[in-house]
C-alpha cells in the first residue's frame, strides 16, 4: 500500500505548484450554508496534495470535492452527514481531524499522557533530589564558619 | 579535474573524521595528552578538506560542468547565478555536503574558540562531532555521491525546481542546517559530559551559546520558510503541519527547552541530568527530521530524493547515534550528582514548567507526525493527521505555557513569592481580560477561542512590559528608572525581546486567522472588487518574460475612500527548465494587516480569475520571528556568554569554590 501511495504521491508531487485559482465554482448562495460549506472544507483533505484540504487546493480533484460538498449542504445535509458520506468514499483518510477511535485514543490522548509522564518523573527526581544531603552554598559556608568563631 | 579533487577530498576528511573519532577518546582514557591533543588537529583537517570539497562542487554549478551529474540534474545554463550558488544545496547530494561542511565549522570553532577547555574534555566533544561526521560523510560518499560523472556530457541541465528558485528559499535551507547542525555542539557536549561523568555549571556556559545560535538559526529557518509559503503557494497559508514542516518545528522545541534549562545548570546548577537529556533529545530530532526528509519515509514536497537504500542507511545511523548516546545517558546519568535545590515556588520551576509543555509539545508533534504509518503497519486502516489535530495539541499544552511565562521572569531563584509576582502581573490580567471581553462582546460571541488567543497574547505582552518596569523601578523610583534601564544586561533585553516577538507572533496568527477577509472573483480590467473597506481595480494583464520564464502580470489598483495607495502586480509565471507553473502573490504590508493578490487563469473574454485577501495583522508573525531572533542574537552578544569567553579565570574559580568548601565541610 505504501509503495502504491509513494507512487501516487510522486506523480502528483507537484499539484501544489499548479495555482489556477479556480473561481469557476459558484459559491452557494445562502452566505450561512456556503461557511458551514468553506468550514467542511477545511476539514478534508485533497486526496492527491500533500497534506493540503480540499480548501486550499487547486487540484482539480480538489475542486470537485468542493463541488460535492457544496451540493450536499445544498440538498440540506447537516455537516456530520456530510463527513459521513465522504468518509464512506474515501476512509478516515480523508478526514484531517482524525476520528476518535480505538486506533487514535493514544494520539487524541498523547498531549495529556505526556504531560502526565514528565511531571511524574520530575517530582520523582525531586524527591530523590531532596533526600540527598546538599553540600552548603558559599553564604551558609562562610556563615557557619561565623558561628563556628562567634562560639570561640 | 575539479570534481575529482572534490571527491578525494571527501575521501581524506573521512580518514581524519576515523582517526578524530577514536585516537583522543584513548587518549582521555589513558591519559595520553598527544593523543588528545590529536582531535584539535583532526577537525581542523576535516574543516579544511570540506570546505575544497563545498568549493569544488560550487565551483562545478557556477560553471555549469554539466558532466558532473548533479549540476546537470539541478542546474541550467540560463540560471541567474544566485540559483546556480543556491543549486547546489538546493539538492538532496549538495545539502548534504553542506551538513558536513557545517558539521565541520563548528567542530573548528569549538578546537579554535575552545582553548579554555579542559584538554581531556575538549578531546572528547570533538571526538563525538568527529564520529557525526564520520557518519554523514559515509552517507555521502556510499550513497549520495555529490561528485559523480556523467558521460556524455548533456548539453544543458534538466534545471532546478522552479519552487526552490526564490530569494526565501535560498536561504532557507542553510539557515535550517546551520541550526540543525548547530545542536551537534549541544549533543556532543553532552555525550562528552556523560563520558567524563560530570556536568558542571561551566559545561553549561559552554552549552547554553551554541543552543542559542542554533535556536536562532532555526527560527530564522522557519520563519523564513513559512513566509515563503505565504507569498508563492497563492492562498496565504503560512504553515500546514506538513511532516516537514513538523520535522524543523521539534528540534526548535526542544532547543527552545535546552536553552531555557541550560539557564538553571548554569545559575544554580540543578536540572543537570534532564539538560543533557534534552541536548541528546534536540540533535537527535534533527536527525530525524533529517531522516523524515531525505528517507522518503513520509513523502511530501519537500523530499526530492526518495531511495530505500539511503532510507536504510540514515535509519541504521539514526538508531547508532540515538540509541547510542541514549543507552550512554541511562547508564551515566544515574551517577551525575544532583545540585541546587529550588522551592516549587521559584524561578527554577518556572523553568521546569516551560520545559515539561515545550518537550511535551515536541513529543506530540512526533506522534502525530509518526501516526498515521502506526496506524497503517498495524493494519488499522489509513488516517490522516491534519492541521486539526496539531491546533488542538498546541492550545491544550501552549496555552498553559503562555500563562506560565507571564508569571515566570517575576519570580526570584530558588524561592520566589507568588503574590509579589502576581502583584506584578495583575495589570497584565486585567488587560488580557478586557481585550478578550471586548472581543467576545463586539462579535456577539462569534469568536471565543480567537479572544481566548487574543488575550493570551495581550497577556504576555503586558508582562513583558511589566517584567521590564519592574526591573528598572519604573514605579518605586522613576528618576533612577532611565538609567536602571541603560544598565540592563543584553541576555535581559533578549530576554524582553524573545518573549514580547512571541506575544506579537501570537496576536499575529489569532488575528489573521480569524478576521482574514477574502474575494475569489472573475474580474474584466475595470472592475473594482471592495475587500474589507480597500477597493481593488483591475487593470488587466501583460505579459512579462523572465531569464528562464514567461509570465502574466495583472495589475491592480488599491484604493481607500477613494485614496491611491499602491498597485499590486502579482504574477502567474511558467518555467521553461523543467516546465512548470508557480504564483508570485503580491503583497502590500500596512499598519493593520497585507493586501494580497492572485492572479489565476484567464476566463475568457479578457476576463481573469483572481483572488484578493485583506489578511489584518498577519505581519506580526514574521515581526514576531524577526524580534525572538534579535533576541537570540543580544542575548548570544552579551558578555557573560560570548562563545569561547565563558571560561575566562574567574569563572573556572568560581565554580572550583564549591568543590573546596565541599571538602572543608
Amino acid at each position: 500500500m505504501i509503495r502504491y501511495l509513494v507512487l501516487v504521491f510522486s506523480v502528483f508531487a507537484f499539484t501544489l505548484a499548479v495555482h489556477a485559482v479556480a473561481v469557476d465554482e459558484k459559491p452557494l448562495a445562502d452566505p450561512v450554508q456556503e461557511a458551514r460549506a468553506r468550514a467542511l472544507m477545511k476539514e478534508f483533505r485533497c486526496l492527491v496534495c500533500q497534506n493540503q484540504s480540499i480548501e486550499d487546493s487547486n487540484a482539480e480533484l480538489a475542486q470537485d470535492l468542493r463541488m460535492i460538498v457544496r451540493e450536499r449542504i445544498a440538498l440540506g445535509d447537516s455537516s456530520d452527514n456530510v463527513r459521513a458520506y465522504m468518509v464512506d468514499r474515501y476512509g478516515d483518510w480523508v478526514l484531517l481531524r482524525p476520528p476518535l477511535k480505538s486506533s487514535t485514543y493514544f494520539l487524541w490522548g498523547s498531549p495529556f499522557l505526556v504531560v502526565l509522564i514528565i511531571l511524574l518523573v520530575v517530582m520523582r527526581k525531586r524527591r530523590s533530589a531532596a533526600a540527598v544531603p546538599q553540600p552548603l552554598s558559599d553564604d551558609e559556608t562562610a556563615r557557619l564558619a561565623q558561628l563556628l568563631e562567634d562560639d570561640t | 579535474m575539479i570534481g575529482e579533487i572534490g571527491q578525494f577530498s571527501l575521501i581524506v576528511a573521512l580518514a581524519f573524521a576515523l582517526v578524530g573519532a577514536t585516537l583522543p577518546h584513548v587518549g582521555a582514557h589513558r591519559g595520553n595528552i598527544r593523543l588528545m591533543a590529536l582531535a584539535d588537529r583532526a577537525v581542523l583537517a576535516q574543516f579544511l578538506m570540506a570546505v575544497t570539497a563545498f568549493a569544488a562542487l560550487t565551483y562545478a554549478f557556477v560553471t555549469s560542468d554539466f558532466s558532473v551529474v548533479n549540476v546537470a540534474a539541478n542546474s541550467h545554463s540560463l540560471k541567474p547565478m544566485l540559483y546556480k550558488i543556491s543549486g547546489v544545496w538546493g539538492n538532496h547530494e549538495g545539502s548534504l555536503l553542506f551538513w558536513v561542511l557545517i558539521l565541520t565549522l563548528f567542530g573548528a570553532l569549538v578546537s579554535w574558540r575552545g582553548k579554555n577547555l579542559p584538554l581531556r574534555f575538549r578531546s572528547r566533544v570533538l571526538a563525538v562531532q568527529s564520529l557525526l561526521v564520520v557518519g554523514f560523510l559515509s552517507f555521502i560518499l556510499f550513497t549520495s555521491n555529490p561528485f559523480l560523472r556523467l558521460d556524455p556530457a548533456p548539453l544543458d541541465g534538466s534545471g532546478l525546481n522552479p519552487l526552490l528558485q526564490d530569494p526565501g528559499l535560498a536561504f532557507h535551507p542553510p539557515m535550517l542546517y546551520l541550526g540543525y547542525v548547530g545542536l551537534s555542539i549541544a549533543f556532543s557536549f553532552a555525550v562528552a559530559a556523560l563520558l567524563e561523568g560530570e556536568v558542571t555549571p561551566l559545561w553549561a556556559r559552554w552549552v547554553r551559546p551554541w543552543a542559542l545560535l542554533a535556536w536562532t538559526f532555526l527560527t530564522g529557518g522557519i520563519a523564513l520558510g513559512s513566509w515563503w509559503a505565504y507569498y508563492e503557494l497563492g492562498w496565504g497559508g503560512w504553515w500546514f503541519w506538513d511532516p516537514v514542516e513538523n520535522a524543523s518545528f521539534m528540534p526548535w522545541l526542544a532547543a527552545t527547552a535546552l536553552l531555557h534549562s541550560a539557564i538553571v545548570v548554569e545559575k544554580r546548577d540543578a536540572l543537570k541530568s534532564w539538560t543533557i537529556l534534552l541536548a541528546i533529545v534536540a540533535f537527535s530530532f534533527s536527525l530525524l527530521g533529517t531522516f523524515l526528509v531525505r528517507s522518503g519515509v513520509i513523502t511530501s514536497v519537500h523530499a526530492f530524493a526518495t531511495d530505500p537504500a539511503r532510507g536504510i542507511f540514515i535509519l541504521g545511523f539514526l538508531g547508532l547515534v540515538i540509541g547510542g548516546s541514549m543507552a550512554l545517558y541511562a547508564w551515566r546519568a544515574p551517577k551525575l550528582v544532583p545540585g541546587g535545590l529550588f522551592g516549587i515556588v521559584s524561578r527554577e520551576s518556572g523553568l521546569v514548567l516551560n520545559n515539561i509543555f515545550l518537550s511535551t509539545f515536541a513529543a506530540v508533534v512526533l506522534v502525530g507526525t509518526l501516526y498515521p504509518l502506526f496506524v497503517e503497519a498495524a493494519g488499522a486502516g489509513q488516517i490522516t493527521v491534519g492541521p486539526p489535530f496539531f491546533e488542538f495539541a498546541a492550545m491544550i499544552l501552549m496555552s498553559p505555557l503562555i500563562v506560565a511565562l507571564g508569571f515566570g521572569p517575576l519570580l526570584s531563584w530558588k524561592r520566589g513569592k507568588l503574590s509579589r509576582a502576581a502583584q506584578i502581573a495583575f495589570p497584565a490580567l486585567v488587560v488580557a481580560l478586557v481585550a478578550a471581553t471586548v472581543l467576545v462582546w463586539k462579535t456577539s460571541g462569534g469568536y471565543v477561542m480567537t479572544a481566548f488567543g487574543f488575550g493570551l497574547a495581550l497577556w504576555l505582552l503586558a508582562s513583558v512590559l511589566l517584567e521590564i518596569a519592574g526591573r528598572i523601578k519604573l514605579w518605586q523610583a522613576p528618576a533612577r528608572a532611565l538609567s536602571r534601564l541603560t544598565k540592563s544586561s543584553r541576555a535581559q533585553w533578549g530576554m524582553s525581546l524573545a518573549h514580547g516577538g512571541l506575544g506579537i507572533m501570537l496576536l499575529g496568527i489569532t488575528i489573521s486567522e480569524a478576521f482574514t477577509s477574502e474575494q475569489l472573483l472573475v474580474m474584466a480590467p475595470g472592475d473594482t472588487a471592495t475587500v474589507a473597506g480597500y477597493d481593488f481595480k483591475f487593470d488587466g494583464v501583460a505579459p512579462v518574460a523572465g531569464p528562464n520564464y514567461s509570465a502574466v502580470r495583472g495589475f491592480f489598483e488599491v484604493s481607500e475612500n477613494g485614496e491611491t495607495m499602491t498597485t499590486l502586480m502579482p504574477e502567474d509565471r511558467v518555467y521553461t527548465n523543467p516546465v512548470m507553473n508557480t504564483t508570485e502573490a503580491a503583497i502590500y504590508p500596512l499598519l493593520p494587516g497585507d493586501l494580497y493578490a492572485v492572479v489565476g487563469e484567464a476566463a475568457g473574454a479578457g476576463r481573469w480569475s483572481v483572488r484578493l485577501y485583506f489578511k489584518p495583522l498577519i505581519s506580526g508573525i514574521w515581526l514576531g520571528a524577526i524580534m525572538m531572533m534579535i533576541g537570540g542574537i543580544l542575548s548570544l552578544s552579551d558578555r557573560r556568554l560570548r562563545i569561547g569567553m565563558p571560561a575566562g579565570k574567574r569563572a573556572v574559580v568560581s565554580v572550583k569554590q564549591p568543590l573546596q568548601s565541599e571538602g572543608a565541610v
